[in-house]
Formats: structure tokens, C-alpha cells, sequence
């Protein structure tokens, strides 16, 4: 291995890795607020990207039925409850947020589609399109019982992301699509060529985590999400609702998920599965950091970065083994150096 | 007509299935037989214990691979190939429990999920293993020189492993291993203070699960004599967990409702979706996930409770008869010195919750601890039973160290306790659960068990705990689920589990708190006919007047320190109690 391969692929693990980070910091949002083990959060990444790539390509992505669809189980769902709980002043704002907002979202991207060369409205509508999901998800899957075991939680979790990848499926085909880059020119930095794309990512990527930091620090629902994954039924007792910060934290979720679609999806193929590998390496990423700490998982992602990219110079049939397999060692380190705690597990 | 019945009734119909199906069925049935072996083993490891695996087909390719390659490329007997792959699992096994049973919650599906994916690429990319596409002509089983060639004389030997599995596993929840391994759900602290060694179980039902699971890959191998990775990876692996959950963790026999369940929807689906969507898409996966939310949220326990309901149990009305009693400890000389504190100290950095304490209690009384909240009381319990670990000092049981043992040694050594806030297993009986507290009195593991070997041991153990609970006054509610008691009883249970340790020394830690008036007069009653009949009981208590009319000797505590000890009436008299308990007298 030469000097240049080596810097080269680590350009790659660090571009790679800032996506990874990204993922990481999801997961344990969701998993600390809500105990949900997040599986689809991957779903989120291929769905932002596949569906830019549609709008590049002029036709309107598939996705939009999904937030329409979801927009109307939703409503359908409160209306509901609106009605057995006799709170019938609530209908105008359900009926508001769940069917008028995903049409509205849904015509602008009719309107974008055709206009192929808007990349900003694109990335826009985009975001309009996935953002919601994560809401629609927790509101359908995870509401109902939301304090059911993690187990139960976690298997959910998985029919979620079947659900989610087989109407992947429906919506873009086998077909791997990629979209234009934002920006097509490189920089030479001494031997490399840094993509312009790359810088992107590992920008946005801090960007993003400066923003959530500023979040979780500096705003009175940020600070609300803290105190649900510090203590959650102490956050409810001082009028925190749990519906309230899931919903939050799958909307930031699905958000940071639509994020990291949009910065990967002009370097790599993105198929409608691929989501879940991307995702679990984010899970790898997240549990060096022990599912708890932010700093920490952003660490680890980015070691995942590094040991993918070079693996792959080395071994690139067992790439994803070698990556996956790392997480044995990890673990022993955790399982010697972390006190042993157990859940008082809901019976 | 009861479940005895009934379960013999499905075998002789499931015998004669291959006599009337076609061989599309019979293969159907096979391999519903074929996941259920595998999924009895996560019953018990994710729906008893609460540890989950996303690594169960990985486990299972495992067992086909090793037979697949040792019969073709070393042309082994497929008899020797099955020991082999069970040792290889088992180390396994070993090395992935090791790293991820300690841990709480979420590390062991992550874990698995990791593991369960690098297996895969790994039989998809090995020379050896015949990369993607797999090894073929692998040779069929021979039982006394009867070549197993067809599904129909398969399904037998895949079905019989099926039920032997199923019994081995019944058997093994209904014996004292089992009562523990029903613990470790939420319960592990519990069950280690009864001497449950609660990381060496996990391990234990971790091996049987990853056990079963090879044992069904190897027969998988021989019956389809072809192997290639995509069977074994995590969606095969998901599809394990889903049967497990649908079936639903109360009966073992879940497992193959599950089985049958999510391979008949499956197959179902796969017929019918093409016909409604003429575009080909993979609506299965969206139906099958559909499905399996809609199912949990209306029912979180799985289909098991509708079809438990359809036939009702058997009603037990007596334990079974034990011919001889356990033995018990010999009990210390009444007025011996039983417990000692030596100048122990517990601080949380800067605070001193226990500064310097030393008292000595007596075998034979009811020795009081009490104090105002957050004088400490709570710390001295942890200190003794190995919750918490003292800076300094010593504690002494019959004179010997115990402040440096485990949970279990301590059990050991003859410390019985209960808990300040109930810790039952409410599905289990009033029986199962007073029948925990005497694990350590029996000594029958997990294949005696099993094999239904430990029935005389079984009896003597459930026998004490009857006699515990009808001390306790609870004698005519033995078969009742404990979590249908009202919170007085269920302290009762408690005191019943724990005398069935047969410990020299009873803690109870706030035993009073959140009874009613009478409930507190019974169990006072109580007791004291305890200590008539010779146990000694430390009490940690702030109900006064509950301590002053029951015990015999008091310490009292505030801000970590000795404040007083003495008679109830010396405790009554003293200024220095006074004032800490009602404040200054101006």
C-alpha cells in the first residue's frame, strides 16, 4: 500500500464515517428517549436518496404516497381517539397537520418534479417528504405500546423496517439509483483529489451535530428530550409527555436520516435495501459508544469508517464480515469494564 | 378433557399426516418442524429470560455447514458430523456469550445481529464452503442401514427431535433450574440472593438455544443433502424471533404455534399477493410485517393464551408428596453472637451514608435497625447482602467475613431476605415462587431436569416451600399466579421464600411499608412465632411503633452514625433519639 492509496481510502473512511456518525447520533436519540432499537432508521437514509434521485430524473418519487398514505392512517387513527375521548375541538388541527400538510408537501413536489434543475428545491422537498415519516412511524407502530418491552419494541421495530424496504421496493424498483453531485469539481491536496462532494458531507456532518448540540444545550425541547432519556417517568411527571418527546425524537430521527440520504446519495449507488447495512454500521458505531453517549458513538463511527475503508483494500470479500465481526471484541471490552446494571424489566 | 389429551391427540394425528399428504405438505410440515426445533430454544432464551438473539440461523447454518463438508469433502458419517458441529457450536457459543451475557439489555440482539451478519459472509465467500452457490450432494441419512431418502420417512426423525426438544424443554422450566431461569427476566438481583448464579444460567440457555439450533441445521442438511448461505442469514434469523413472539413465550409449545404460523403465512402470502398486485413487488414482506405489528399490539404475549384458553389446565390442588424433608442447617446456640458490624464505613464521595458503624446482634432475637430517611438504614442492608461494598470495616456472620462475597455466597452462608419493594414473579405461582428462596437446598441441573430425574429432589423442594406458606398463613392460596395477591401477601411470600433458604439469619427490609393496620398485626404475630421457634430476624424498619412492640434490641441510626442501642425501652427514653425523631426540645 502506497502513501496515496492510504490517504486516499482514508478520505474515504472519513467521508464514509461523518455519515456513520450521523446514524450513530439517531439511534441513541431514539433508543435513550424511547427504547426503541431503531432498526429502519436506514430506511430513511435510502428513501431521502432514492427519492432525490427520482426528482432528478423529472418524475415524482414514490415516497409521496407513502407520507399521504401515512398522513391519512394517522388522522384516521386520532380522529378516533378524538372521538372516544370526546375532545372533538382537535379535529381541525388533525385533519390540518395529517392530510392538508402531506398533500400540500405532495403537490410542491409535483410542482418540482418537472424542474430538474433546481438542486435546492430538490434537497427541499426531499427533507418535506421524509422528515414526517419518522412522526407517521412512531404514531402507527410505536404509540400503541409504547411501553412494552424493548423486546417487543425491537421486534416491532424490525416488521417496521420490512414493511418500509418491501414498499422500497414498490416505490424504485431493483434498480440502484444515484444522483448529481451538488458540486462536480475536486480539490488537489498535495497527492489527493478531495472531492467537493466529500468536504460536503464532513461539513454538513459537523454542521448538523453543532445544530444538535445547540438543540440538546440550548432549547427548552431539547433539554425535554434529555430529561425522557434520563428519567422518563420523572419527565412525565413534570408534564413532559412520553407521546410527545417519541414523536420528537423520531421527527429529529427521520431528519438527520433524510440528511445523511441526501450527502451520500450522489457517491454511492443507493439500492432500496440498502439502507439497513448502512444502518447497522451505524449500529456498530453506536454501540462502541455504548448506546448512551453521543461523543462517544461519533468516535466509533468513525473507526467504522477506517476499518471498512481499508478492509476493503485488503480483504474486500469479507469487508462487511471484518466490520461486523469487530463488534465481538468491542463488546468483551465493555462487557470487562462496564458495571453489571439490570433493568427492572416491566413485567 | 385435559392438555394431557389433547397433546396426544396432535401426535397421533401428526403421525399420520405422511400417510395422507402429498409431498408438497409433508416437505411444509418438515420444515415447520425443522424452525420450531430452533425456535424452542429462543422461547426459552428471548420470551422466558429476556435475551435476545438475532443469531439463531447463523447457529443453524453452522450445524449444516459442518456436516456438509465434513460428509462431502472427508466423507465422514453424518453420525460423527453431529457431535462435531455440537462442539464447534458450543465454543461458539461460548466465546459470543462470554462477550455479550454480562450486558445489559440491547448488547446481545446487536451483538447477534453482528454476528449473524459476518457468519453469512463468511459461508458466502470461503473456497470451502462453495461460496454462493453452496455445497450439493450431500449424502442421506442412514438409521440402521434405512436410507432416509424421502420427506416422508424425514419427517419422522425431524418430528420425534421436535417433540424430545419440546419435553426436554417443558421439563426443564418446571424444575428449580427452571424457577431460576424464569427469574432472570427482570428479576436477576432476586434470584442471585437466593443463590441463583445468574451469568452461568444465561450461559447455560444461551448453549441450549444455540444448540437446538444446530441440531435442526444438521438435519436441514440431510434432508435437503444441499446447502447454500442465503437459508442462514438475518432475516432468517428475524424470521426465528418472529415466530417466537407470535407463538409467545408462556408454553413452550408456542414455539411451534409460532412455527406453523409464520410458515403457512408465509407460504399463503406468496400465493395470493401475486394475484391481487399484478406488478411484482415483495409484498410479503410488507404483509408479513403488517401482520406482525397489528398482532403485538393487540396482543403482546403471542397466540398462546387464545389456544391456552380453548383448553383448560388441569387444576393442581396438592403439592406433590416429598417422602423425606430436606435437611436444615443446626441452628447457632440462642445468645451466641450471630452478626457483627466493625467499624464499617460506606461513603458516596462526599457523603458518609454508613461512618464507623459497629453493633453485634444475638442468634435467637429480633434485632431492630431504624432511623429518620436517609440515616443510612438502607446502605447497612445493601452493605450485608453484597448490593453495596463497604470502604472499610468488616461484617462478620458467625464470625466469619462475608462483606467480600457475591450474592450467591452469601445466600450460601445462610442470609435469607426480602425486599423493601416486592420482587415476585407474578406469573408464577405462590408455590414456584416461595420454592426459589430453597434453590440453594437442591443440587439437580439442567439435564436431570430435563430428562425428568429430579422429581424425588423436586417434591422435597416444593414440599418445604408448601410448609413455609402455610406458616405464613398462606397455605390455601399455593396454586394461585402470586401477582393476584393483595401487597400484604405478597410481603408474605416473600418471608415464606425466604425461610424456605432455611437461613440462620431473616433480613427484611422494611417489611411493614404500605400494609394496613391489620397486615401489620399479622405480621407481627408472625414474627414473633418465628423467633419462638429459633430464627433470628434483623428488621430495617421506620415504622416505630411497629419496631417498638416487636423487636428485642435496637440500633438506632441518623447521618450514617450509631445514634443509640439498646431496649426498645432505653431506645423509648433516650434524648438523643428524641430529638432526632421529633426534634429539639426547647
Amino acid at each position: 500500500m502506497t502513501i496515496d492509496i492510504a490517504l486516499w481510502l482514508a478520505q474515504d473512511a472519513v467521508t464514509n464515517g461523518a455519515v456513520y456518525v450521523l446514524l450513530a447520533i439517531a439511534l441513541v436519540l431514539v433508543y435513550t428517549v424511547t427504547r426503541v432499537i431503531f432498526v429502519p432508521q436506514g430506511e430513511f437514509i435510502s428513501f431521502a436518496a432514492l427519492s432525490l434521485a427520482t426528482l432528478q430524473d423529472g418524475k415524482l418519487p414514490g415516497t409521496v404516497y407513502l407520507l399521504v398514505g401515512g398522513g391519512i392512517l394517522v388522522a384516521i387513527v386520532d380522529v378516533i381517539a378524538a372521538i372516544r375521548d370526546k375532545t372533538m375541538h382537535r379535529l381541525p388541527r388533525i385533519l390540518i397537520v395529517n392530510v392538508a400538510l402531506p398533500f400540500l408537501v405532495a403537490a410542491l413536489a409535483w410542482w418540482t418534479a418537472p424542474q430538474t434543475n433546481s438542486l435546492l428545491l430538490q434537497i427541499l422537498v426531499t427533507f418535506a417528504i421524509i422528515t414526517p415519516l419518522g412522526p407517521i412511524v412512531y404514531r402507527l407502530a410505536f404509540q400503541p405500546i409504547a411501553n412494552a418491552s424493548i423486546l417487543v419494541l425491537l421486534i416491532i421495530a424490525v416488521a417496521v423496517h420490512y414493511v418500509l424496504t418491501g414498499m422500497g421496493l414498490v416505490f424504485f424498483g431493483g434498480e440502484g439509483l444515484r444522483s448529481r453531485p451538488f458540486l462536480d469539481i475536486t480539490f488537489p491536496v498535495g497527492v489527493l483529489n478531495v472531492s467537493a462532494q466529500s468536504l460536503w458531507i464532513v461539513f454538513t456532518s459537523l454542521a448538523l451535530i453543532a445544530a444538535l448540540w445547540f438543540v440538546f444545550e440550548r432549547t427548552l425541547y431539547g433539554k425535554a428530550l434529555r430529561a425522557t432519556a434520563i428519567n422518563r417517568i420523572g419527565a412525565r411527571l413534570v408534564g413532559i409527555p412520553a407521546r410527545f418527546s417519541g414523536q420528537l425524537s423520531f421527527t429529529l430521527a427521520a431528519f438527520i436520516g433524510a440528511a445523511s440520504g441526501i450527502l451520500i446519495s450522489p457517491t454511492t449507488t443507493i439500492y432500496y435495501d440498502t439502507g439497513f447495512i448502512i444502518s447497522l454500521k451505524g449500529f456498530v458505531g453506536a454501540i462502541i459508544g455504548g448506546m448512551t453517549s453521543y461523543p462517544l458513538a461519533a468516535l466509533g463511527s468513525i473507526f467504522v469508517g477506517f476499518l471498512e475503508s481499508y478492509s476493503s483494500f485488503w480483504a474486500s470479500a469479507f469487508k462487511e464480515s471484518i466490520v461486523f465481526t469487530l463488534v465481538i471484541p468491542v463488546l468483551l471490552w465493555r462487557s470487562l469494564t462496564s458495571p453489571h446494571v439490570e433493568e427492572d424489566e416491566e413485567q | 378433557m385435559n392438555r394431557r389429551v389433547v397433546a396426544v391427540a396432535a401426535v397421533v394425528i401428526l403421525a399420520m399426516m405422511p400417510l395422507v399428504l402429498s409431498e408438497f405438505y409433508v416437505t411444509l410440515l418438515n420444515y415447520i418442524g425443522l424452525a420450531s426445533i430452533v425456535t424452542i430454544g429462543l422461547v426459552l432464551l428471548t420470551g422466558v429470560a429476556g435475551l435476545t438473539s438475532f443469531g439463531q440461523a447463523a447457529f443453524v447454518g453452522i450445524g449444516a455447514y459442518t456436516t456438509a463438508v465434513l460428509t462431502t469433502a472427508y466423507g465422514l458419517s453424518p453420525w460423527l458430523t453431529l457431535p462435531i458441529s455440537l462442539l464447534l457450536t458450543t465454543a461458539i457459543a461460548l466465546v459470543l456469550g462470554f462477550v455479550t451475557l454480562r450486558l445489559s439489555g440491547h448488547y446481545l440482539p446487536l451483538g447477534t445481529i453482528a454476528w449473524g451478519i459476518s457468519i453469512y459472509f463468511v459461508f458466502g465467500n470461503l473456497e470451502i464452503l462453495g461460496k454462493y452457490s453452496g455445497i450439493a450432494d450431500i449424502p442421506a441419512l442412514n438409521i440402521f442401514g434405512f436410507p432416509l431418502r424421502d420427506g416422508h420417512k424425514f419427517f419422522y426423525l425431524i418430528w420425534l427431535t421436535t417433540i424430545a426438544a419440546l419435553l426436554a424443554t417443558r421439563n426443564l422450566l418446571d424444575s428449580r433450574v427452571g424457577r431460576a431461569i424464569r427469574a432472570l427476566k427482570g428479576r436477576g438481583t432476586m434470584a442471585e440472593s437466593f443463590g441463583v448464579d445468574a451469568a452461568r444460567l444465561k450461559m447455560i440457555i444461551f448453549l441450549h438455544a444455540a444448540l437446538l439450533a444446530n441440531i435442526s441445521g444438521w438435519l436441514y442438511a440431510h434432508f435437503l443433502r444441499y446447502v447454500s448461505p442465503s437459508p442462514f442469514n438475518i432475516n432468517a434469523s428475524i424470521d426465528y424471533l418472529f415466530m417466537a413472539v407470535i407463538g409467545g413465550s408462556a408454553q413452550v409449545w408456542g414455539a411451534v404455534i409460532g412455527a406453523t404460523a409464520l410458515t403457512l403465512l408465509k407460504e399463503w402470502l406468496k400465493d395470493i399477493l401475486p394475484k391481487l398486485f399484478e406488478f411484482n413487488g415483495n409484498y410479503e414482506i410488507v404483509a408479513l410485517g403488517l401482520l406482525i405489528i397489528l398482532l403485538l399490539h393487540r396482543t403482546r404475549d403471542g397466540l398462546v393464551p387464545y389456544f391456552a384458553a380453548l383448553i383448560p389446565d388441569r387444576q393442581r390442588r396438592s403439592p406433590p408428596a416429598a417422602t423425606l424433608p430436606l435437611p436444615s442447617r443446626t441452628q447457632p446456640a440462642t445468645g451466641k453472637i450471630l452478626l457483627e458490624f466493625n467499624r464499617v464505613t460506606k461513603s458516596f464521595y462526599a457523603l458518609k451514608a454508613v461512618n464507623n458503624l459497629s453493633f453485634s446482634m444475638n442468634a435467637g432475637e429480633i434485632f431492630g435497625l431504624i432511623g429518620p430517611n436517609g440515616a443510612g438504614k438502607s446502605t447497612v442492608f445493601n452493605l450485608m447482602t453484597h448490593v453495596l461494598r463497604s470502604d472499610d470495616g468488616e461484617i462478620r456472620l458467625c464470625s466469619e467475613r462475608i462483606d467480600r462475597l457475591t450474592g450467591p455466597e452469601i445466600a450460601r452462608r445462610g442470609i435469607g431476605r426480602t425486599f423493601q419493594h416486592v420482587k415476585i414473579l407474578p406469573n408464577m405461582t405462590v408455590l414456584e415462587n416461595a420454592a426459589l428462596g430453597a434453590h440453594l437446598r437442591g443440587h439437580c441441573g439442567v439435564a436431570a431436569a430435563s430428562l425428568r430425574l429430579d422429581r424425588a429432589e423436586e417434591a422435597r423442594l416444593l414440599d418445604e416451600a408448601a410448609k413455609q406458606l402455610r406458616r405464613v398463613g398462606l397455605g390455601d392460596r399455593l396454586f394461585d399466579a402470586a401477582g393476584t395477591l393483595p401487597l400484604g401477601s405478597q410481603r408474605m411470600i416473600e418471608i415464606a421464600r425466604a425461610l424456605s433458604a432455611d437461613p440462620l439469619l431473616l433480613l427484611l427490609d422494611e417489611p411493614a411499608a404500605g400494609l394496613r393496620h391489620m397486615e401489620k398485626r399479622a405480621l407481627a404475630a408472625l414474627l414473633h412465632e418465628l423467633r419462638q421457634s429459633g430464627v433470628s430476624i434483623l428488621v430495617v424498619e421506620h415504622d416505630m411503633e411497629f419496631v417498638m412492640n416487636l423487636v428485642d434490641r435496637i440500633v438506632v441510626m441518623n447521618f450514617g452514625e450509631k445514634l443509640a442501642e439498646g431496649s426498645p425501652r432505653e431506645i423509648q427514653s433516650d434524648p438523643a433519639v428524641i430529638e432526632a425523631y421529633l426534634g429539639g426540645i426547647e
